[in-house]
């Protein structure tokens, strides 16, 4: 048992991260045929909380309240996962990542994320700014005028053979690459990491 | 005020709405998938940069046997015409094509590589320990709540 958790408290590989989030699909399918996505609780927190007369916000949220109790869910493992399970080793990044964000200002390589940008501190200065609030924003406007994030279309959606579903992921990549070697050095530089 | 009430006592008698204890499985389905998330390191900023730098395989093997595994589950059910524990047929909605998965799926790739996170991740890097993604939270709510005020005058 003790070597079991001592086991477990080490970064997961791969090919045992990757089927076990494969597994949810049918999980839900079979529990409530739910469909596995989670930037649709988005919509169920604005539709609960400020549909302000807004048609795409006027429908019976508490038929989705699944969905909220499942991204609680995920949160609460956050927590069990960083107390009980937390690995006591610093995360391996890739020397190259490494090199290349060190040239781009970043310092930190030590926890999950940088602790150059993802501080209380920043919040309102112009690196919050990008890092928190326009990054956010583009997340939950991007995955809704998608129809979903990697949950739905990425891993739902094509599970489900459903060709839209690469089309959108096409483009979440397309999107990532473009932000990651055309507009992060300028932000970096401007928000005065580099 | 009266077609809102029909609307709604019409939306009550959905078989599918759960409430109370029933909704406990998907509480522990939530917990298993955040506890997979932290440990596969896949809520870390850093693996979302070694991605869209094509410098370490560790997502693409994530994200690719993840859809493996669906797939076959998905064949598998329908196949063998696996039912839901309360014996339902199983059902997924076919997605159709839209513009907004080609402008939208782009705006969310930009956001992703910014923030390091897809919506699952930002719920649990916030239980982690990561308060601060409570902003980002926010905002990706606020920003859903753009498009839904605006989703008329977008192409779609």
């Amino acid at each position: 048992m003790g070597s079991f958790i001592e086991w477990i408290r080490h970064p997961w590989p791969w090919y045992v991260a990757g089927p076990l989030i494969g597994l949810t699909v049918p999980a839900l399918l079979l529990l409530g045929n739910k469909p596995f996505g989670i930037s649709s609780s988005f919509r169920h927190i604005n539709a609960a909380c400020a549909p302000a007369k807004i048609p795409f916000f006027e429908y019976n949220w508490k038929k989705e309240t699944w969905n909220l109790v499942f991204v609680l869910g995920i949160l609460m493992g956050g927590m069990i996962a960083s107390i009980f399970l937390s690995d006591p080793d610093a995360i391996v990044v890739a020397e190259s990542t490494q090199a290349d964000l060190a040239t781009l200002g970043i310092t930190d390589f030590r926890s999950l994320l940088p602790a150059d940008i993802f501080l209380w501190d920043n919040i309102f200065t112009l690196r919050g700014l990008f890092f928190f609030v326009i990054g956010g924003g583009l997340v939950g406007f991007g995955t809704r005028y998608a129809g979903g994030c990697t949950s739905g279309h990425a891993i739902m959606g094509i599970s489900n053979l459903q060709w839209p579903s690469l089309v959108a992921t096409i483009f979440f990549m397309l999107g990532g690459f473009t932000m990651t070697h055309i507009f992060l050095p300028y932000i970096m530089a401007l928000t005065g990491l580099k | 005020m009266n077609t809102k009430k029909n609307r709604l006592s019409i939306d009550q008698n959905i078989p599918n709405q759960e409430t109370g204890f029933s909704l406990l499985k998907y509480l522990i389905v939530g917990v298993f998938f955040g506890i997979i998330f932290v440990k596969a390191e896949i809520i870390s900023w850093f693996r979302i940069q070694e991605m869209f730098r094509l410098q370490s395989f560790f997502m693409y093997g994530v994200i690719g046997s993840a859809i493996l595994v669906g797939m076959i589950s998905i064949q598998l059910i329908k196949r063998l015409d696996i039912k839901t524990i309360k014996g339902e047929t199983v059902f997924i909605k076919e997605k159709k094509f839209k513009k907004g998965q080609i402008i939208g799926g782009f705006i969310f790739g930009l956001g992703w590589a910014l923030t390091g996170a897809c919506p699952g991740p930002i719920y649990a890097q916030i239980g982690v320990g990561y308060t601060v993604v409570i902003i980002t939270f926010i905002s990706a709510v606020a920003g859903t709540w753009i498009y839904g005020r605006f989703a008329d005058r977008l192409p779609s």
